[in-house]
């Protein structure tokens, strides 16, 4: 049977995600009413994990860390179709940076068990880093190829992907146990069924914390993280906005006609 | 003061090449890294790994580097990223360099993370800015939900940041630099786990944003793909070059090489068009340097129009259409006079 392991991650929409302010003082996210959904690259990598479980004998363990509410980002992965979801969740974990992060996750996949395929989106949407994926692979010294856009082949010991480079892409094979980031191009993910969700009631998510993983302390959240934020500087626009009124058409016409003003139409 | 002060090892530009090109990127970095290696009173040095790669060394100790780590070697020809990794890794071990900066390439996003997390120490992503602060720390800035976050490293060594292209400007190249060129083996990796079994290439169509005069960018507001395909024929119709938002591009509606700003590209239009984005800081850092900048967006509160030149509240998916007929008629007059 085949063991993967994807991890996801609860972000703010990235849709109404300018709502998000920073609190100059405290130097944390004001997130206001923004709701949290799985990070929409994460989604891709839940995909690929259904797809193969629609052709191979396959579990699907759903990992996410984050504070107790993120239990139903992984809910919602369950509902999709994961088979056990496992929740890293400890007042400790909380502000870590993607080192910090990396390592709790890691140390969460090797309590999961034997692990064959582990996949990742390639970037979350808030943070915009794409670090997680890649330490995860070196905590736990496996492979990685990250910004997979096509699983090309899928054998028990080795697969075949096509990744995304600067003006192209590069065909690798890759030995299992290893890990994979993807992007939105490697599938279209299905949206939730009705049937997805009744099923999903009668899966447990566990819920670990920093005991469970037996770690310490120091290497995990804020104590754990190298980086620290510093500072906050608002940034401010030398721009003044000139808005342009009247009815629809009179706006258009007045944009042309200031386009018409910078010389380039 | 009250500290002694500590030597403090080399500033280090890990530079990259294709098909034996240097990169553009690689000697921006250089220029802001020999700043920050005066600035401290340290060396800066680089680390090229390619093949048949020797004349490209001279324009590294041309942008600044005073030493020049070269893997020029087949094992290095490609990026690889056991090798890579490994054979970076253990030379940072060696000298223990005080900064690391790569460039936010393919390669370099995903090298980055790996050495990082090898040495045990922090990474940040694709800043816009690289400063010293008081206490001699590189402050990393990125941008953030409205505003700029300065992100430090106080601990641990080296200091890590990936930086995208443009964002700093190459330095005149000066030939009259020496550098020291140090030759690098391959590095003996027994397992071959992962094998580049082929590379390749894929130009993109259409203008390129970075030398576009008009770039017209859309975002979430565009609601579904019919709206998209809208922003697109706006972009057609204006000869400019197509961008775009994380969001847009998390839908599917656009491709990932479109994304414009911290984690996209930098672009400096001579004409900026936002079309239904709610002016995140991720992707406005990328136009920063445009001439002028129009936002169109249906909230009259949106942050985008505290940070344009000007502003028009409408839906887009209406006001869109309407404007490239507009257009449209303008260009029509054009032909016949």
């Amino acid at each position: 049977m085949l063991n993967i392991v994807v991890c996801v991650k609860g972000v703010p929409d990235p849709k109404q995600a300018c709502n998000i302010k920073i609190d100059p003082d405290t130097k944390t996210l004001l997130r206001c009413d923004v709701p949290m959904v799985v990070n929409p690259l994460d989604k891709n990598a839940m995909e690929v994990a259904l797809q193969l479980k629609a052709k191979t004998d396959a579990r699907i363990t759903v990992l996410s860390m984050g504070p107790p509410e993120a239990g139903n980002i992984v809910k919602e992965c369950l509902a999709l179709g994961g088979d056990q979801g496992i929740l890293l969740s400890d007042p400790a974990f909380g502000g870590a940076d993607t080192f910090a992060t990396a390592y709790t996750l890691a140390k969460g996949i090797q309590k999961i068990g034997p692990y064959d395929v582990i996949l990742c989106g390639m970037a979350s949407s808030d943070g915009s880093t794409e670090w997680v994926g890649p330490q995860i692979a070196t905590f736990l010294k496996i492979p990685v190829v990250t910004m997979v856009k096509e699983v090309v082949e899928t054998d028990p010991s080795t697969w075949k992907v096509k990744a995304n480079i600067d003006n192209g892409y590069r065909l690798m094979q890759v030995k299992l146990p290893a890990l994979f980031t993807v992007t939105r191009e490697v599938n279209t993910p299905k949206n939730l069924s009705f049937s997805g969700i009744i099923k999903a009631r009668k899966k447990e998510i566990e819920q670990w914390g920093i005991d469970d993983l037996g770690v310490s302390q120091g290497s995990v959240g804020l104590k754990g993280s190298p980086t620290i934020v510093s500072q906050l500087n608002t940034k401010v626009s030398n721009r003044n906005v000139e808005f342009i009124k009247g009815t629809r058409e009179e706006k258009a016409e007045s944009l042309v006609q200031k386009l018409i003003g910078t010389g380039l139409l | 003061m009250a500290e002694q002060k500590k030597s403090v090892g080399s500033v280090w530009v890990i530079a990259e090449q294709i098909d034996c090109r240097l990169l553009s990127v690689s000697t921006q970095l250089l220029g802001k890294a020999r700043k920050l290696a005066d600035e401290l009173h340290t060396s800066l040095e680089t680390i090229l790994l390619g093949d048949n790669i020797d004349r490209q060394t001279q324009q590294l100790i041309a942008a600044g580097a005073e030493r020049v780590y070269l893997g020029n070697t087949p094992e290095f020809a490609f990026y690889h990223p056991e090798i890579y990794t490994e054979t970076i890794v253990s030379l940072a071990r060696e000298h223990k360099p005080e900064i690391i900066l790569m460039g936010s390439t393919s390669a370099g996003r995903e090298l980055a993370p790996l050495v990082a997390a090898r040495l045990e120490t922090g990474l940040t992503a694709h800043c816009i800015d690289l400063v010293l602060d008081e206490d001699r720390n590189l402050e990393q800035r990125i941008p953030a939900y409205g505003g700029l976050l300065s992100i430090i490293c106080p601990e641990r060594r080296p200091q890590m940041a990936t930086i995208a292209k443009g964002v700093f400007s190459a330095p005149e190249p000066d030939e009259t630099r020496t550098g020291e060129i140090i030759a690098l083996g391959a590095p003996d990796i027994a397992s071959q786990r992962i094998q580049t079994l082929e590379i390749i290439r894929e130009e993109p169509e259409g203008v390129p944003l970075e030398s576009a005069d008009i770039v017209v960018a859309g975002g979430a507001g565009a609601g579904d793909r019919e709206g998209w395909s809208k922003i697109s024929e706006l972009a057609n119709t204006l000869n400019a070059a197509l961008g775009s938002t994380r969001p847009a591009v998390d839908e599917g509606w656009t491709e990932l090489t479109t994304m414009i700003g911290q984690s996209g590209k930098m672009v400096s239009p001579q004409l900026y068009i936002g079309v239904g984005l709610s002016g995140e800081q991720q992707h406005l850092v990328g136009v920063v340097d445009a001439k002028v900048m129009v936002a169109i967006n249906n909230d009259d509160k949106s942050p985008v129009f505290e940070q344009v030149d000007f502003g028009i509240v409408e839906d887009c998916r209406e006001f869109v259409p309407v404007l490239i007929e507009k257009i449209k008629a303008y260009q029509e007059r054009l032909t016949v006079c």
